[in-house]
C-alpha cells in the first residue's frame, strides 16, 4: 500500500443523536450543541466560515418523546438501499419515512452531495467502553479518528468494531455519508443519562470534531498499526420451544467481560436451575454486545469477532489541485 | 414505662402470592414467576399455598414498563370501585381483577401475604420495601430474611409518607412485601441480580413455614431508612432536565449526603450542590423509570422500628 493516503477535505460533518429514543447520552448531547451553536449564532455576526460545518441532527424525535427504541421499527435498520428507495405509502412505517428523510437530508446515499462525515450516536446496557461500528477495516479517515480518540481519552476503552458488510447492504444511518461510524458508549441503562457516559461522549465527539479540523489544516498523521475487531457471528439465547423465552441467562464470568477473549469451553450462559452452558466453537473470539437490552428481540445474546493487526497509512488532506483531478474521476466513474 | 413488649398474635399466612411482571421490563421477577408457574417445587412450603403470578402480562409481552398506566400506582380506592367500562385503561381493568382475585384490599378474604417483585436501574442492592411501620409480622419476617442473608446485606426502605405513599399492586395482602433489587437495565436479565432475589424469597417463604408451624419470633430492632421527600432533576423553562447525576452521588444509593455536597451536574458541566438543611440518605438514584415521575432521586431518613413478638395465632 502506499505510505501515504491523500483524501478530500471533510466539509461537512453531521453529529447525530436520538436515533433510538431511549439513548440519553446522545440525545442530551446534541441538545446542549444545538443550545451552544444557537448562543453561539446570537453573539457572533459571521459564522467563522473555516474548513467544516457541522450539521447537529435528533434523527427519531417521535421515538425521543416517548423515550422508545422506536415507535414502528428500527430506524437504524432502514438505510439498506432497498428501504431507501422503495415507495412512501400510507402503511409505510414511520421509521422508513424517516430514513429517507434522514437520506435526503444527508445524502443521498452513494452519491457525491452526500455528508462527508456521519457520527450517529448510540449508548449500550454492554459494557462497551467506547466503541466506534464501521463497515470498513480500511476507511482511513475512521480509523485515523479511531487512534485519536484511543491516545486522548485514556481512562476509557475505545475499540474499532468492523461489520464486513458491503455498502448496498449496510443499514445504519452512518452508511448514508462518505464516511461514517456509530460512537457506541456503554454501560448505560436505557432511558437513563449517567454523567460519566456523558462526559465520555461529549469528549469523544469534541476529539473527532478537533481530528476532522487538524486534518482539514493540513496536519499530517502518521500511519502505523491497530487493532481491528471485524464481526464474525452472534449467539442467541437458549430458548423454550413453545414460548420462545429465554431459559437461561448471560454466565457470570462472562457478564460484563466484552472484549475479554473467550475461548472453547469458556462459561456461556447459566440456565435457571443452575447449569452452565459453554462456548462450543472451535475458535477463540472477541465477544461484545454482551446482554444488550435491545436485542434480545433480534435474537442476540451477545457478538463474536475476530481481532487483528491492521496497518494504516499516514494520511493528509488533498491540495485543491488534487481534489480538483479526483472530481473529474469521480464524475467519469459515474457516468460509466 | 412498660419493660416488656407482649407477643402479638397474627394470623397463620395460609395463602400466599408472588407477582411477577407489575412492570413489563423488570425482568427478575418476570423470569422467576414464568419458571414456578411452570414448575413450583421450589416455592412449595408446608401448610402454605405458594401462588406465582403475572400480574400485567401485556406489559410483559411488549417488554414495556406498562401499556397506557403505571400498573404499580393504580390501586387507588378510586380505581378499584369505578364501574367497568370500555374507557378504562388497561392496567385499571387489570388492578380490579387483581382486586378480586387477591383482595377484597381491607377484607378479611384478602391474600395474606403478597411479594411484589421488582427491578431497578439504581444501585440499590437488595431493598425490601414496607408499607407501614407497625405491620410486626412483616418486620419479623424481615429481620429473619436479613439475618440469612448476612453477611451480604438486604435494606430495607419504608414508605409510609401521608404524600408520597402510592397504590401498589401488593397493597391488595394484608401483608404487602416489595422487593427491589439492582442494578440492572429494563429489558436486561442479570443472572446475579436474578439469584439474589431467588435466595431473597427463599428465606421468605422459610419464614411463613417456620411461623405457621408456632414458632415465635422474639422481639427485635429493624433498621429502616425512612422516604423523606422527592427530589426532581433541575429543569429549564419548556421542563426540560438541565443536569444529571453528579457523578460523585450517581451510584451511591443509601450513602449520607450532606449540606454542601455535590449533587447533579449541568450539561456544560457545572456542579449543584445539596441546599438542605440535614443529612439526608438518598436511594432509587437515577432509576429510569422515574424521569417521567418527576424523580432524581428519594431523599430517606435513618430510623430504628421496634418489632414485637410474634406468633400464629
Amino acid at each position: 500500500m502506499k505510505d501515504q493516503s491523500r483524501l478530500p477535505r471533510l466539509s461537512r460533518v453531521a453529529v447525530c443523536g436520538g436515533t433510538h429514543g431511549n439513548e440519553l447520552s446522545g440525545v442530551y448531547l446534541v441538545r446542549e450543541l444545538l443550545k451552544v451553536k444557537k448562543k453561539k449564532k446570537k453573539e457572533e455576526e459571521d459564522e467563522d466560515g473555516g474548513a467544516m460545518s457541522v450539521l447537529l441532527v435528533l434523527s427519531n424525535p417521535r421515538a425521543m418523546q416517548q423515550c422508545l427504541r422506536y415507535i414502528d421499527t428500527d430506524l437504524n435498520r432502514c438505510f439498506t438501499h432497498a428501504c431507501l428507495i422503495g415507495p412512501t405509502l400510507d402503511k409505510t412505517p414511520y421509521e422508513m419515512r424517516r430514513a429517507r428523510e434522514l437520506n435526503a437530508m444527508l445524502g443521498p446515499k452513494g452519491s457525491a452531495g452526500a455528508m462527508d462525515l456521519i457520527c450517529d450516536l448510540h449508548n449500550t446496557t454492554a459494557n462497551m467502553g467506547l466503541s466506534l461500528i464501521t463497515y470498513s477495516d480500511h476507511d482511513w479517515i475512521c480509523m485515523h479518528i479511531f487512534r485519536h480518540l484511543q491516545r486522548q481519552i485514556p481512562d476509557t476503552p475505545v475499540r474499532y468494531i468492523h461489520y464486513d458488510v458491503t455498502s448496498k447492504e449496510s443499514y445504519s444511518l452512518d452508511s448514508v455519508g462518505k464516511h461514517g461510524f456509530a460512537m457506541e458508549v456503554g454501560p448505560q441503562p436505557h432511558g437513563v443519562v449517567r454523567s460519566n457516559i456523558y462526559t465520555t461522549m461529549k469528549s469523544g465527539v469534541q476529539y473527532m470534531l478537533d481530528w476532522v479540523h487538524f486534518f482539514n489544516s493540513g496536519v499530517i498523521f502518521d500511519g502505523g498499526f491497530m487493532d481491528v475487531f471485524t464481526v464474525v457471528k452472534h449467539i442467541d439465547y437458549p430458548r423454550d420451544g413453545e414460548t420462545h423465552n429465554i431459559t437461561a441467562a448471560i454466565h457470570p464470568q462472562l457478564q460484563d467481560r466484552d472484549f475479554c477473549l473467550l475461548r472453547p469451553g469458556d462459561p456461556l450462559f447459566q440456565t435457571f436451575s443452575g447449569e452452565t452452558l459453554r462456548y462450543t466453537g472451535s475458535e477463540p473470539l472477541y465477544p461484545f454486545f454482551i446482554n444488550e437490552s435491545a436485542y434480545y428481540e433480534k435474537g442476540i445474546a451477545l457478538c463474536l469477532a475476530r481481532k487483528r493487526r491492521v496497518k494504516i497509512p499516514s494520511v493528509r488532506v488533498q491540495t485543491e489541485e488534487e481534489e480538483r483531478q479526483n472530481e473529474q474521476r469521480y464524475t467519469s466513474e459515474e457516468e460509466e | 414505662m412498660s419493660s416488656f413488649s407482649s407477643c402479638q398474635s397474627v394470623r397463620e399466612a395460609r395463602r400466599v402470592a408472588i407477582f411477577g411482571g407489575t412492570h413489563g421490563n423488570e425482568l427478575s421477577g418476570v423470569t422467576l414467576v414464568h419458571l414456578w408457574m411452570k414448575n413450583g417445587t421450589e416455592i412449595q412450603r408446608r401448610g402454605v399455598e405458594t401462588r406465582p403470578f403475572i400480574t400485567n402480562p401485556r406489559a410483559v409481552e411488549k417488554c414495556s414498563r406498562y401499556v397506557d398506566t403505571d400498573l404499580n400506582r393504580a390501586f387507588t380506592p378510586e380505581n378499584l370501585s369505578a364501574p367497568a367500562d370500555g374507557q378504562l385503561p388497561y392496567e385499571v381493568l387489570r388492578a380490579q381483577e387483581i382486586n378480586r382475585m387477591f383482595g377484597p384490599k381491607g377484607s378479611p378474604d384478602a391474600y395474606d401475604v403478597i411479594f411484589d417483585l421488582h427491578n431497578t436501574t439504581s444501585n440499590m442492592g437488595c431493598t425490601l420495601i414496607l408499607e407501614s411501620s407497625k405491620d410486626h409480622f412483616n418486620l419479623q419476617m424481615i429481620n429473619y430474611i436479613q439475618k440469612a442473608l448476612a453477611p451480604a446485606s438486604c435494606l430495607v426502605l419504608l414508605n409510609e409518607h401521608p404524600l408520597l405513599k402510592y397504590s401498589t399492586a401488593r397493597s391488595v395482602a394484608k401483608h404487602p412485601v416489595g422487593l427491589e433489587v439492582g442494578p440492572q437495565p429494563q429489558g436486561v436479565l442479570r443472572s446475579n441480580i436474578f439469584e439474589s432475589m431467588r435466595e431473597i424469597l427463599k428465606h421468605a417463604l422459610d419464614f411463613i413455614e417456620l411461623f405457621n408451624e408456632g414458632v415465635e419470633f422474639p422481639p427485635c430492632s429493624v433498621p429502616v431508612f425512612r422516604v423523606s421527600e422527592r427530589v426532581d432533576y433541575p429543569r429549564d423553562a419548556n421542563g426540560n432536565i438541565m443536569a444529571m447525576v453528579h457523578p460523585n452521588l450517581q451510584d451511591c444509593d443509601w450513602e449520607p449526603l450532606n449540606p454542601g455536597d455535590p449533587m447533579f451536574q449541568t450539561f456544560d458541566g457545572k456542579t449543584i450542590r445539596y441546599q438542605g438543611s440535614g443529612t439526608i440518605y438518598p436511594t432509587f438514584i437515577n432509576e429510569a423509570a422515574y424521569y417521567e415521575k418527576q424523580q432524581a432521586f428519594v431523599a430517606t431518613r435513618r430510623e430504628t422500628l421496634s418489632a414485637n413478638a410474634v406468633r400464629k395465632a
